[in-house]
């Protein structure tokens, strides 16, 4: 119906119209869907090409020139093809990382958007609470990221920090993440939990605020239970916003870097050594630019494409 | 089902300065179809929202029946309410939102299935009901929460908040009489608010009428017609309203600028004291021509609005605009003197918009002996 009204119609906008389909004898058929087409459209959107080529497309071509060439010297440099996506993609630490970083992202969302969504369900609904919530909520946020990794670095240690010495001491339970693999993805694990939380949670708070009052009452007519109005009235219309937040929360996630360098340096051994520490351990420490641009590109493809099935899986489902 | 009786109930959303519902008693009895009419921000949700408990009363008690419900939370007083806009569970079918009220109470499943399938057809709903109640069109999605209120059987009763605003108006119709339907069938005692004085007059046995948080009027649709007892009933209900022009009672007559309308009658034992008073009366009973009858005063024409099936006439007496409804074919020329008879009983006297007395003829000039 609208597509049809749409193709029908004339572009009122100046400009050569090109009338595919149409019969040119004067006598058109009206059942044959006439589309115009207008050339001038590409001048508008010419300003989105050029700022998006000097935003994303001309930094990435640069690494795009690294991931094909052995750079010895700026003056002695040679084409090696896919050479280097081959290596990275075949290196065996390479593919550990991609693994720990997917499982560590994998464990973030399945915490924290839970997490988030309940904390928001208990936040309160109106009131001067409402601010104080707020705030309280939203503290983490505002840290810087490396201090963020400073205050864990210290809290978490068995000897001086609050938060080690009380598990070893007062738990009774052996805790040191900077000897454990285990007490050291956990350590990062929780400290992202801790940072993070909150911003699903103000996401999925502003979805339940947006939820008109008759809904709730509605549900309260019906005799629905507490679990049954989370379950029909609050968690569907959550769909937009969780979307964002899984999204949000997942190339964050996934790219995470400042925190775990702050607090283990990817160790100990190679229990959090991400992908973005390794990368940086081969683009800076090594200054190997050849695999460093392979190794970005492949990481950046890879967040690309998890974030486009989210996407589409999320959206699909709501329809 | 069961008579609702409001014990002093009011409400105050600013802790006691201003009512937006004035402390009232009054009963709703079973099994009847209320309107509960007004202009909006009357307090006719507020009033909605006390009977169903989704709002407790600043003051004030609630019976059903010999139940005490004041403090009785909404799930536990078994009332069904469907809101001005559709308000649905989204991604469950049509089905699953009919069937969600009774699953949440624990029926059989079989019945259920029986009521839902009642509902739906009585609704029009059959060919949707696998559908996801949010891809239907919005008047479709009204009629889907109508029908959660009124899937269950034994509720103390339906409370519907302008339930047709968003349904296509050649829809509100049918579903009025399917609504009347349903409540001959079942028995429901319903209260239908609404602003529109049609929908409510059709609709209900009896009608409410509400003003700034008071009732002021209750009782059949001819009756608020015929014989309102607050000003606001007069302007409210009939279109055009109620003409209203201030008067005088002296010696026992009502005068507009000195001029005698007619008798003052009182409506109470009593004499109505000599003073200023508020002549009220509807166009359908203000009658252009006939000299000199009583009760009435001499106007002047001041335009008609021919509306097709009957004409407006504009006057002025003494001042006051005033508007006469007459035939179709009658003439009046602008500008010219006319003499505006009441039709006898049909004219009141208000004093602070409440109707104190009527206006019968002057002694020896009865409205019939002079046209």
């Amino acid at each position: 119906m609208t597509e049809q009204s749409v193709t029908v119609a004339g572009s009122p906008v100046g400009g050569e119209i090109v009338t595919g389909a149409a019969p040119q004898d004067g006598t058109p058929d009206s059942r044959v869907s006439v589309k115009p087409k207008n050339n001038r459209a590409w001048l508008l959107v010419l300003p989105v090409v050029v700022s998006v080529a000097f935003t994303a497309v001309i930094p990435l071509m640069t690494v795009v020139n690294f991931s094909v060439q052995d750079i010895f010297s700026p003056d002695d440099r040679i084409f090696v093809g896919l050479e280097w996506f081959r290596s990275v993609a075949r290196d065996p630490e390479i593919r550990a990382a991609f693994v720990r970083t997917l499982l560590f992202s994998a464990q973030v969302l399945l915490l924290e958007i839970p997490l988030g969504v309940a904390l928001a369900v208990a936040m309160p609904r109106r009131g001067v609470w409402v601010s104080v919530a707020l705030v309280i909520v939203a503290l983490p946020l505002l840290i810087p990221w490396n201090v963020v990794g400073t205050i864990w670095q210290i809290f978490a240690r068995a000897d001086i920090g609050l938060g080690g010495w009380t598990i070893n001491n007062v738990l009774g339970i052996d805790f040191n993440y900077t000897l454990d693999s285990t007490d050291a993805w956990i350590t990062v694990l929780i400290m992202d939990i801790w940072h993070w939380t909150p911003l699903v949670a103000l996401l999925a708070y502003a979805g339940l605020r947006s939820i008109p009052d008759p809904y709730f009452q509605a549900a309260q007519i019906d005799g629905a239970s507490a679990w049954s109005t989370f379950r029909h009235i609050q968690l569907p219309r959550l769909r937009g916003v969780l979307t964002i937040a899984i999204l949000l929360r997942f190339m964050d996630s996934f790219m995470i870097y400042t925190e775990p360098f702050v607090v283990t340096g990817g160790g100990p051994g190679n229990a959090t050594s991400f992908l973005s520490i390794l990368l940086s351990k081969v683009a800076v420490g090594q200054f190997d630019l050849g695999p460093a641009g392979a190794f970005s590109l492949l990481y950046f493809l890879v967040v690309q494409i998890v974030s486009y099935v989210f996407f589409t899986v999320l959206t699909r489902s709501g329809r | 089902m069961a008579d609702i009786r409001l014990e002093g109930v009011g409400h105050s959303y600013d802790g006691g300065r201003t009512w937006a519902l004035r402390p009232m008693t009054w009963t709703w009895q079973s099994s009847r179809a209320y309107a509960l009419l007004g202009p909006s921000g009357c307090g006719k949700t507020t009033l909605l929202n006390i009977i169903s408990g989704l709002l407790s009363p600043t003051v004030g008690r609630i019976f059903f029946d010999d139940r005490e419900v004041t403090a009785v939370p909404t799930a536990g007083r078994n009332i069904a309410q469907v809101f001005q806009f559709p308000v649905l569970y989204e991604e469950m079918s049509v089905y699953d939102n009919l069937a969600f009220p009774l699953r949440n109470r624990k029926y059989p499943k079989a019945e259920i299935d029986q009521r839902v399938r009642r509902v739906s057809q009585l609704l029009g709903l059959d060919d949707h009901l696998k559908r996801r109640s949010r891809r239907l069109d919005p008047g479709r999605q009204q009629i889907v929460s109508l029908g959660r209120g009124l899937v269950r059987s034994e509720v103390a009763a339906v409370l519907l908040d302008e339930p047709l605003t968003v349904v296509d108006p050649a829809l509100k119709w049918t579903l009025r009489s399917k609504l009347k339907e349903i409540h001959r069938d079942t028995g429901h005692t319903l209260i239908y608010v609404t602003h529109d004085q049609t929908e409510a007059l059709t609709f209900a046995d009896e009608v409410v009428v509400l003003n700034e948080g008071a009732i002021v009027q209750a009782g059949e649709p001819t009756e608020l017609f015929l014989s309102p007892a607050h000003e606001f009933v007069g302007h409210f209900i009939g279109s055009p309203g109620m003409n209203v022009v201030p008067a005088e009672i002296a010696g026992g007559v009502v005068r507009v600028a000195e001029t005698d309308v007619g008798q003052a009658v009182s409506d109470q034992e009593d004499e109505l004291e000599p003073g200023p008073v508020r002549i009220g009366v509807r166009p359908e009973f203000a009658r252009l021509g006939g000299e000199g009858a009583s009760p009435g005063l001499p106007v002047r024409v001041t335009g008609v609005d021919r509306m097709g099936a009957y004409n407006l006439v504009h006057v002025r007496a003494g001042g006051h605009p005033m508007i006469a409804k007459t035939e179709a074919d009658t003439r009046f020329a602008p500008d010219t003197e006319e003499f505006l008879h009441f039709a006898p009983d049909r004219a009141f006297l208000f004093r602070d918009s409440v109707r104190c007395g009527s206006i019968s003829p002057l002694d020896g000039l009865d409205g019939k002996g002079a046209s």
